[in-house]
């Protein structure tokens, strides 16, 4: 029994002594392995009797386990110090920066279309779009502007050159055309917006030649000045995110409609920047009126049937009141620094379960 | 427009304020842009009288004054030679604002007596430009008399005139419209006739054409110079220069009835005839006029002219200016009235033509009440009688104006069916006839528009006057009627794709710009752009002279600029229109993207981005949109001229079915546009990209995996090097179609090894089990078809 006891001290201090896996496994084999000092001693038990065998055999192979036990354990530490070892030598400086990548953002103007069309496809319109290049008939004539009258002069026109037949090309002044289109070709009831670039021949810190306009137009039976003034409540209120807003409508003249007025929203100018929904200033936000009879008969439907009203925003200035920003000519400079600032995530798509902005 | 409270309550009883009058102008639809009023600005300033007046102690020039004001007796310091004891002028307490000087008074000493405030001068109240001395006020004005009044100054309000309604370029119109709104009540606007005293040596003849109709007198023996200060006061008041006595009362009429007048000195008159005719100039020789602004006019065929002489002699320029040749001056004795009436559109035209935007021109473009040419003469009759003397004529008039306004029927109820409002017929009807329409009640009624109010033509159009008297203010709000949503939404697909598009490219690293549809020509040229029909014919700039053909030009450009600000690396998009004719056909939606990459310097060495970085992003984005990607040709070298004919290429279904280019733009282009390359970018034509099968059925196909693993094989050939390698993959991907899920290049290599002309491509192909695993005599016949494959695309198996 001595010298079993004298080998487990042995071999359990060679375990103990191993200073990594190489040695360790050089201890099992000594041990353990085939020719190893107690598969030796394992050996040694087909020569015993069987009561000598009995005891001798239990004994080595408890210390056999014992010894397989101690290894095991050895293995697993010298395994986790060589991890950590290693992790230890693999360290990254994280305060390194990532790999570059550019930071896409949606333009502000497009993010007011993309709310306005949200807003308005909830109200039941669908969206129309026209030209930019148009004709006389579809910017002027049809819509009841007489021929040569100071009207058409105020529009500030750009056009192309007379062709032979002396017709002349145009930019679109309005999106109005776009609701000619519509009425020329569809039949009442009619509820459409059509948004898109318009064109007036003015540059300076309040105008741009390119601007953008979302007109709105409602053809049906009935259908009054008070759902003109509902429609563009309720629109305004949820573009600008408020429980309600206070609105006035005054008399004005456009020659498409008739009555005609402009509407006036009440905000707070006081501090600088401007806020809807609240404060005691009026601010002039958009054009509307009832169709013109005889727009509406331009475009072949009976103005004694039916009746509608149209209304123009422009998009560019709404951006600019809801997101804060100063000059309208940054909106068309391209500035990189500028649409980072002001521009948009690619995930905020307005929508009605999330919110607009 | 402009006009002064006093001038207004000419024609209006009222006991309204100016802001009162402009909050009811606001609701009516006159729309106020300015109000001047010097009541504010002169507010802190009053009369005072100096009661005595000593030379200051320290100072020669000075004086020391007692002075009574509004704030009682004060000792006022003044530098002024004619202050002096006994004298009326106006006072400034400390902390009034001084205009003329631009100060705020503060309690100081002047040379060591403190002064307790200031004795003002005209300047310094900018009542006048420039002044000797302070003002001398007579002496009846009590002292705290508010200097507005004492000066007999009140508050302009100017107001934007819309097209429609000519009749408010004359302040009788404003009355009438401010009466009807309830803000008093409008004065009798009729004018007596004064019967004649002679018969007119001078006779008048229109030819119809060129002038419609022409009313006029002849007045003897006046006596012309400056006018009474009335007079001056209120054309100064609105910003007008007093001229003399007979031309400030044609300007005076203007303004107060909008109904312009001329008046000629008959003694510069040839002949006893004055006509009218269209002018000369091109067809009948050279005609010219110097009108009275000095400056030389051709006279055009479709002018019109006023003439004596025979019709010979231009004397003016009918409705726009009259001549210089026979304008009154301080020495006419008799004088000549003018009242006519002028069609719109050539008063219009020849306004454009001549550049002379004359108040009279401003009010003939806009159609001048046909009623008041009669009116207009008897008018100026009358305030020249009374200002110049001299005795009339009887009235001449001849031609013919348009007919009157033809009533039309109207019901009473339809102002409530257009505009929601309720208006009972009694208030319909009396506002109507407070804005002068005549009414015959029944049933229906018939309305009858008077002759300056050519705008109304119909029923809506006196809903509108009805509506706005009654108040917009009363307007219900009422929710539009609900209609059934569309379904799938109410975008079209071309609007959704652009809508995805613009998301995707964001998320991709892109910043949207929004930039103009138009570019240079040159520029446009360089696009594939620039044809006649796209040019402007009244650009902004020359350098937005044409529309543009495409979106990078602009972008490019903005690149430019932002480098040059010290931001070169750039990743922006457009989604827009590009235009390729001038019918609706020839206009696209294009997205188009740029890539400039110059981010900052990495430690990471990562790649900053090349022509495959925005290959990926076409190909992902074209992905996203729906397009039929896996069967896209990529055409390289058919690209657009502008492209890097080496570095681009198209995405098409076939050469006739192009959605998409991409690439290198070319150097050259670069250099044109001053941008410093290389700029990478793709551009895509929407409306090219097939439209989406509509599927009432949402339902996927199901989903059925392979039950046996995916396993690879390596290849590679050697093509010769122009071959493009695409078409080697899209060979060996198509030999076996049923077991190639997948076939990648995975290297390419030229250099030792590989002969020259040649390089090695090495391609991964996938391949996926069906039935069962493959044997490896089917692998062996799977490799050979591939190897089959690639030669016949030219590819030969690297040994």
């Amino acid at each position: 029994m001595t010298d079993l006891n004298t080998l487990e001290t042995d071999v359990l201090a060679q375990v103990a002594a191993a200073s990594d896996l190489q040695a360790l496994d050089a201890v099992r084999v000594a041990a353990v392995g085939k020719t190893g000092s107690i598969s030796g001693l394992l050996k040694t038990l087909g020569a015993m009797s069987p009561e000598e065998r009995k005891t001798q055999g239990a004994a080595i192979n408890a210390l056999r386990d014992k010894v397989q036990d101690a290894i095991t354990q050895k293995k697993a530490a010298l395994e986790a110090a060589e991890l950590d070892a290693r992790l230890a030598s693999e360290t990254l400086d994280l305060s390194l920066p990532a790999p570059y990548r550019r930071k896409g953002s949606v333009h502000p103007t497009m993010q007011t279309m993309d709310e306005m069309v949200a807003i308005f496809a909830e109200m039941g319109f669908a969206v129309a779009e026209g030209p930019d290049i148009e004709d006389d008939f579809h910017n002027f004539t049809a819509l009841n502007f007489p021929e040569k009258h100071p009207a058409r002069e105020m529009h500030d026109t750009f056009f192309f050159n007379p062709k032979e037949t002396g017709e002349r090309m145009l930019l679109r002044t309005h999106t109005s055309p776009v609701q000619v289109r519509t009425m020329v070709s569809q039949k009442p009831p009619i509820r459409i917006i059509a948004p898109g670039r318009t064109y007036r021949c003015d540059n300076d810190a309040t105008h741009t030649p390119v601007f953008h306009q979302v007109e709105g137009l409602v053809i049906d039976k009935g259908i009054h000045m008070g759902h003109l003034k509902w429609t563009l409540e309720t629109f305004l209120a949820r573009f600008f995110e408020t429980d309600a807003v206070t609105t006035q409508f005054r008399p004005h003249h456009f020659p498409f409609t008739e009555p005609s007025a402009e509407m006036d929203v009440q905000c707070d100018r006081s501090g600088g920047e401007i806020k809807i929904g609240q404060g005691t200033s009026w601010l002039e936000i958009l054009g509307c009126g009832m169709v013109h009879p005889n727009v509406l008969r331009a475009c072949g439907i009976d103005p004694d049937e039916y009746q509608g009203f149209a209304f123009g925003m422009g998009v560019d200035r709404l951006g600019m009141l809801k997101y804060g920003m100063p000059d309208l000519r940054d909106m068309w400079s391209s500035d990189v620094r500028w649409l980072s600032h002001y521009g948009f995530s690619a995930f905020a798509a307005p929508n009605p379960a999330s919110g607009l902005s | 427009m402009k006009f002064t409270l006093s001038w207004l309550k000419d024609h209006l009883e009222t006991t309204a304020t100016v802001p009162e009058i402009v909050a009811a102008m606001t609701m009516a639809g006159l729309e106020v842009e300015h109000v001047t009023d010097p009541a504010t600005k002169l507010a802190p300033f009053t009369v005072c009288k100096i009661v005595e007046a000593a030379r200051h102690p320290n100072a020669d020039r000075l004086q020391v004054c007692q002075v009574d004001t509004v704030d009682g007796r004060k000792e006022i310091v003044c530098g002024a030679p004619n202050a002096r004891a006994g004298l009326t002028t106006i006072y400034a307490p400390i902390g009034a604002y001084v205009p003329g000087l631009g100060v705020t008074l503060v309690e100081k000493p002047v040379r060591g007596v403190v002064s307790n405030g200031m004795l003002c001068s005209a300047a310094e109240l900018e009542y006048a430009t420039e002044s000797d001395g302070i003002m001398e006020l007579p002496d009846s004005l009590a002292v705290g008399t508010p200097a507005v009044d004492a000066l007999g100054l009140e508050a302009v309000i100017d107001f934007e005139v819309t097209p429609n309604r000519p009749d408010w370029l004359g302040v009788a119109g404003i009355a009438r419209d401010l009466a009807a709104a309830g803000v008093g009540t409008l004065k009798d606007l009729s004018i007596a006739a004064i019967p004649e005293a002679f018969v007119s040596p001078i006779s008048v003849k229109v030819d119809g054409e060129a002038c419609p109709a022409f009313a006029g007198r002849y007045i003897r023996g006046v006596k012309n110079g400056p006018s009474p200060k009335w007079l001056q006061d209120r054309l100064t008041a609105i910003g007008l220069r007093p001229i003399s006595a007979l031309v400030d009362v044609t300007n005076l009429i203007a303004y107060d009835r909008a109904r312009p007048l001329h008046v000629y000195d008959v003694a510069k008159l040839s002949g006893t005839e004055i006509s009218t005719r269209l002018g000369r100039h091109g067809v009948n020789g050279d005609e010219h006029l110097i009108a009275l602004d000095g400056k030389t006019y051709e006279l055009t065929p479709d002018m019109c002219v006023i003439a004596d002489a025979n019709g010979e002699r231009p004397i003016g320029l009918g409705g726009v200016m009259g001549g210089e040749s026979t304008g009154c001056s301080d020495d006419t004795v008799d004088v000549f009235i003018e009242s006519a009436w002028f069609e719109p559109i050539r008063i219009a035209q020849t306004g454009r033509t001549t550049g002379i935007a004359s108040d009279a021109q401003y009010r003939f473009a806009r159609t001048v009440d046909t009623g008041s040419l009669v009116d207009g003469v008897e008018l100026a009759t009358k305030l020249i009688l009374e200002l110049c003397g001299g005795e009339p004529s009887e009235v001449l008039y001849v031609g013919e104006v348009p007919p009157a306004p033809k009533g039309f029927a109207f019901d009473p109820d339809y102002v409530g069916q257009l505009s929601g409002l309720s208006v009972t017929p009694e208030k319909t009807h009396q506002i109507l006839a407070a804005l002068g329409f005549d009414v015959v009640l029944g049933s229906p009624w018939t309305v009858t528009p008077p002759t300056f109010r050519r705008d109304v033509e119909g029923k809506a159009d006196l809903v509108e006057e009805v509506a706005r008297i009654a108040g917009y203010g009363a307007l219900p709000s009422t929710p539009l009627p609900e209609v059934p949503r569309a379904v799938g939404g109410v975008l079209t697909a071309k609007q959704a794709r652009a809508r995805a598009a613009r998301r995707a490219l964001a998320a991709a690293g892109y910043a949207e710009a929004v930039t103009f549809s138009f570019t240079n020509r040159k520029t446009a040229e360089l696009f594939g752009g620039g044809q006649d029909v796209l040019v402007l014919a009244n650009p902004i700039a020359s350098e937005l002279d044409c529309m543009r053909p495409s979106l990078l030009p602009n972008l490019i450009e903005a690149a430019g600029r932002n480098a040059r600000q010290g931001f070169p690396d750039a990743a922006l998009f457009e989604i827009g229109p590009t235009f390729h004719g001038d019918k609706p056909a020839d206009q696209r939606t294009v997205v188009s993207a740029i890539l400039v990459p110059k981010a900052p310097r990495g430690w990471d060495k990562a790649p900053q981005g090349d022509v495959f970085t925005v290959k990926a992003d076409l190909l992902a984005l074209l992905e996203e949109l729906g397009a039929p990607v896996a069967s896209l040709q990529t055409a390289q070298g058919s690209a657009s001229s502008w492209w890097h004919p080496g570095r681009s290429a198209r995405l098409q279904l076939g050469p006739k079915a192009v959605m998409a280019e991409f690439g290198e733009i070319h150097p050259a282009v670069l250099k044109a546009l001053d941008v410093a390359g290389p700029v990478y970018g793709f551009e895509i034509t929407l409306e090219a990209i097939p439209e989406p099968k509509k599927k009432a059925i949402k339902t996927r196909p199901a989903f059925s995996p392979s039950a046996l693993m995916p396993l690879t094989r390596d290849f590679a050939f050697l093509v010769e090097k122009p071959k493009a390698a695409g078409d080697l993959v899209k060979a060996v991907a198509g030999a076996d179609k049923a077991l190639i899920t997948a076939a990648r290049v995975f290297d390419v290599y030229e250099g030792p090894g590989v002969p020259e002309g040649f390089k090695s491509v090495a391609i991964e192909i996938v391949v996926q089990p069906r039935e069962a695993t493959l044997t490896e005599a089917e692998i062996e016949a799977l490799s050979a078809k591939v190897v089959a494959a690639a030669e016949k695309a030219g590819g030969k198996l690297r040994g």
